[in-house]
Formats: structure tokens, C-alpha cells, sequence
């Protein structure tokens, strides 16, 4: 049976993970490739590099960081941030990324989505998507999302719809998606459940949970209520308030498939 | 020497990259008087059979390639690697392939659930091999597919997956061996795969 992934995030600037923490084993908590090591050891299914960086010089230090961990880490790699281009793509894929995440660049040219799938295969491209609640004016109206870009800095509104737009960015070949939650994002009070069901009962392709995870209940309810393929974290496995392992353990007793190392 | 052919495959260096890290001596090459000399054969792949195929053809493999793994030269195809083994393929119109195993590659039927397969799945052992040696039965490889290998010959598979339905994940018949799924992106189970493929055919 296919089991369901825990997928660690790491922010990377200038070679450096930021909002790192002191870990035992003498791991040297700001190094990308240190950390992914240790992730992987623990059973993390897969890692994100999440390129907070915005100079091209720092980007290349970002290339350098890919192609180390890709000769020591034997787990897919995902590299988003700053992506906007197909030769951006294809430089970070060349380094040993096996897939790229997209998010403000798809929303801004949708078609760069259907050329990195033409180009690399729909496996490689992940569509990012940033999503916040609609204010609703009653409480029994359906709830909506809106797209933000941006999110990296001050973040922009959009005027897509979430589901619409997750819909859309499959049509164009996207192979998985990340929905991330601006309301929930930080709060460490969980996924935005409804929002995940919404997409992930829309597309075809896996949704990767991201956005809110403070407990393993949390990442418990986004694979099962929320009917995510996989939950993305950060803090609560970076600040050490679980390891991998704990989290894949705890799936595990409540009968839902993971791998365990 | 070992062989890793490449044909323009995207994942070709996570090949490369976790063979040699398991101790392989590796060339990676596109010519047929390589292989010609070659120790073993890795194809690696990600991607639609008809263009690998396509890509073989070109490089005028297509042809060298049956000839050498019939000749006993140790085999290791990765997913498409794997797929073109099989007689013909159904993905984007049906097409010969290389006809080494019986058999056809067939899209998993809609109602498996979500297509492709993304993710890590249980490989089920059911036949001795020796590349499964020291690995726990039902451990978790990465997958990334949306078609499999229909054999006609049960006693080519070595070990299986379900996905809605039960498919070959791992092919190992004398010197052809073959897995639907990426041991290069495994963990260590995959590692533990690919060395244990090098001491069988070093």
C-alpha cells in the first residue's frame, strides 16, 4: 500500500538553514546538508530546500548546496524559491533536485508550469499554491480561498480562486501540489483542513499538506480528514518538539500507512 | 566496469550519484562499443517508453542491447529501464520495445486511484533473490510511474507492490534484473539494492 509522507522544509539563505535549532549528535543545525542527512537518517520521506535567498550569487551558493546533498542524500529532493524560468528549473534539476517547486512564477506565466512538464515531465513540477481564507458575510456560506503571491515578502492577493487555480495548474501538468495556508501558516494550531479536502477532492495528482502542523494530531487529521498524500513541516521538527521518526510512529498506530526506517 | 547508458534521461546522475556511492566503478556512456565491453549494464529512466525507446534507437541500441543481455551480460533497468524490457507498450499507442521479458506495459487502470503513483510503497518478495538479501521483507521503495510491466512469466518477478492493483516491482531472472521503482532516490533499502546488484555481477 502507498504509504503517506512526511516531508521536513528547510529554509535555506546563502547555504544556510535559517530558523535552525541546536541538535544532539553534534549536528551543525545551520547546514543544509548536515540537517538533510539527519532527516533522512530519521526517516523523512522526502526534503524540500526552500531558497529564501534573492541574489543570483546566493542562488548559485543554493546550486552548491543541491549538488552536496544529492551525493549524500538518497531521498527525492525538492528545491522551491525563486524559480521563474525553465532554465531555472533545469539548473537546479542538474544539480540533483528531482523536482522543482513553483509558486508566485506559475501564477504570474501559468504556461511556465506546461513547459517545465513537457520539458522535464509532470514529476518534476510541483505548483506551490498560497491560499487564504475569503471572509465570509454568513456563517453558512461556502467556504472560499484566494491565491496569494508574494508570500515571501509582504504578499499579493490574487484574483484566482484556490480550487479553481489547483485545478487549472493540473490541466497544465503539474505532477504534485503543495497547499499552503496563510491563515494557518506559523499558528501551529493545524492544517486548514478544508481547504485540503477541497483540492484534494478536485485533482488527480497527490497534495502535499503545508501550513499550521504544532502536534502529530495535526499531521494525523491532514491525512486522513484532510486527505492529503503527505504533510509538509518545518518548526515542529526543526525546534526538535518531534523527531521524524516520533511522527512516523504515531501515523503508524492510528492505522495509517507510512514507511518505516 | 559498469555501464550506465545514457540516452538523455533526466535522473541519470541519481543513478550514477548513488551507484558510485555504493562503490561502483561506472561509464556512462551512449555508445554501443561501451557496452560492447562492458562488466554490466545499467539503464536508467524517467519517463514515456516510446521516447526511450526512440533515444535507443537512435544510438543504435536498441539493437546491441538484446544481443548483449542475451550473450549473459548482467542487466539492471529503472522504471522505463524496466519497462522496455517488455515486448510492447501501450503508452501513447502501442509499441514494440526490446522483447527481452513477455509481456506488455499497461497504464493502471483508472480505478487504482490517483495516476501516477507518487510516493513510497511496500515491495512484497516472491522469489529468492539475492537483491533483496539483508533487505526486510515489505520494505518501502520510492515509485514514480504511471504505467507497469504486464508479465506473462510470473517467475521473472521477484518482488511485488499492490496499487489497487498487485504489479512487478522487481525483476530478477539470471543476469536481467530490473525494479519498477527508484532505488537511487530509496533511502537505504535502495542503496542496500543497488550494492546488492554490484556483488552479484563484480
Amino acid at each position: 500500500m502507498l504509504t503517506r509522507r512526511i516531508i521536513p522544509c528547510l529554509d535555506v539563505k546563502a547555504g544556510r538553514v535559517v530558523k535552525g535549532v541546536t541538535f544532539a549528535d553534534h549536528i551543525d543545525a545551520g547546514d543544509p546538508v548536515a540537517l538533510a542527512a539527519l532527516y533522512d537518517r530519521e526517516g523523512a520521506d522526502e526534503l524540500v530546500f526552500y531558497d529564501i535567498t534573492a541574489s543570483s550569487d546566493e542562488r548559485a551558493i543554493m546550486v552548491e548546496v543541491v549538488e552536496q546533498t544529492a551525493a549524500q542524500v538518497f531521498i527525492p529532493l525538492t528545491v522551491g524559491g525563486g524559480i521563474r524560468t525553465v532554465a531555472d528549473m533545469y539548473r537546479m534539476l542538474r544539480a540533483g533536485a528531482d523536482k522543482v517547486s513553483i509558486n508566485t512564477a506559475a501564477v504570474l506565466h501559468p504556461l511556465l508550469i506546461n513547459e517545465g512538464a513537457q520539458r522535464f515531465g509532470s514529476q518534476c513540477v510541483v505548483v506551490s499554491i498560497d491560499a487564504r481564507r475569503v471572509p465570509r458575510s454568513h456563517p453558512t456560506d461556502p467556504l472560499r480561498w484566494t491565491v496569494f503571491t508574494h508570500t515571501g515578502g509582504a504578499g499579493r492577493a490574487t484574483e484566482l480562486d484556490a480550487v479553481a487555480w489547483a485545478k487549472q495548474a493540473v490541466e497544465l501538468g503539474a505532477g504534485e501540489l503543495v497547499i499552503n495556508s496563510i491563515d494557518a501558516d506559523g499558528t501551529r494550531d493545524g492544517y486548514d483542513l478544508p481547504l485540503l479536502q477541497a483540492i484534494a477532492s478536485a485533482v488527480g495528482v497527490p497534495v502535499i499538506a503545508s501550513g499550521g502542523a504544532g502536534t502529530l494530531d495535526h499531521i494525523l487529521a491532514a491525512v486522513t480528514v484532510g486527505q492529503a498524500d503527505a504533510a509538509l513541516a518545518a518548526s515542529i521538527f526543526h525546534f526538535g518538539t518531534y523527531t521524524i521518526a516520533q511522527a512516523k510512529h504515531f501515523l503508524a498506530e492510528h492505522d495509517v500507512p507510512v514507511r518505516l526506517v | 566496469m559498469i555501464a550506465v547508458i545514457d540516452y538523455g534521461a533526466g535522473n541519470l546522475r541519481s543513478a550514477v550519484r548513488a551507484l558510485q556511492h555504493v562503490g561502483a566503478h561506472l561509464q556512462v556512456t551512449d555508445r554501443a562499443a561501451d557496452l560492447e565491453a562492458a562488466d554490466a549494464i545499467v539503464l536508467p529512466g524517467v519517463g514515456a517508453t516510446r521516447d526511450t525507446m526512440n533515444a535507443l534507437q537512435r544510438l543504435e541500441l536498441a539493437s546491441a542491447l538484446p544481443r548483449l543481455i542475451h550473450a549473459g551480460v548482467p542487466f539492471l533497468g529503472i522504471c522505463v529501464g524496466m519497462q522496455v524490457l517488455a515486448e510492447q507498450s501501450e503508452e501513447w499507442g502501442l509499441h514494440p520495445c526490446l522483447g527481452i521479458i513477455p509481456g506488455t506495459v499497461r497504464r493502471f487502470p483508472s480505478h487504482v486511484g490517483k495516476i501516477p503513483q507518487i510516493g513510497w510503497n511496500q515491495v512484497m518478495s516472491c522469489a529468492a533473490t539475492p537483491l533483496l538479501a539483508g533487505i526486510p521483507d515489505g520494505s518501502a521503495f520510492y515509485f514514480v510511474h504511471s504505467f507497469y510491466v504486464d508479465t506473462l512469466d510470473p517467475l521473472l518477478v521477484a518482488g511485488r507492490t499492490d496499487y489497487g492493483i498487485q504489479f512487478p516491482a522487481l525483476l530478477h531472472s539470471g543476469n536481467v534484473a530490473a525494479t519498477q521503482f527508484h532505488p537511487e532516490k530509496s533511502g537505504r533499502w535502495g542503496l542496500h539494492l543497488l550494492r546488492n546488484w554490484i556483488r552479484s555481477v563484480t
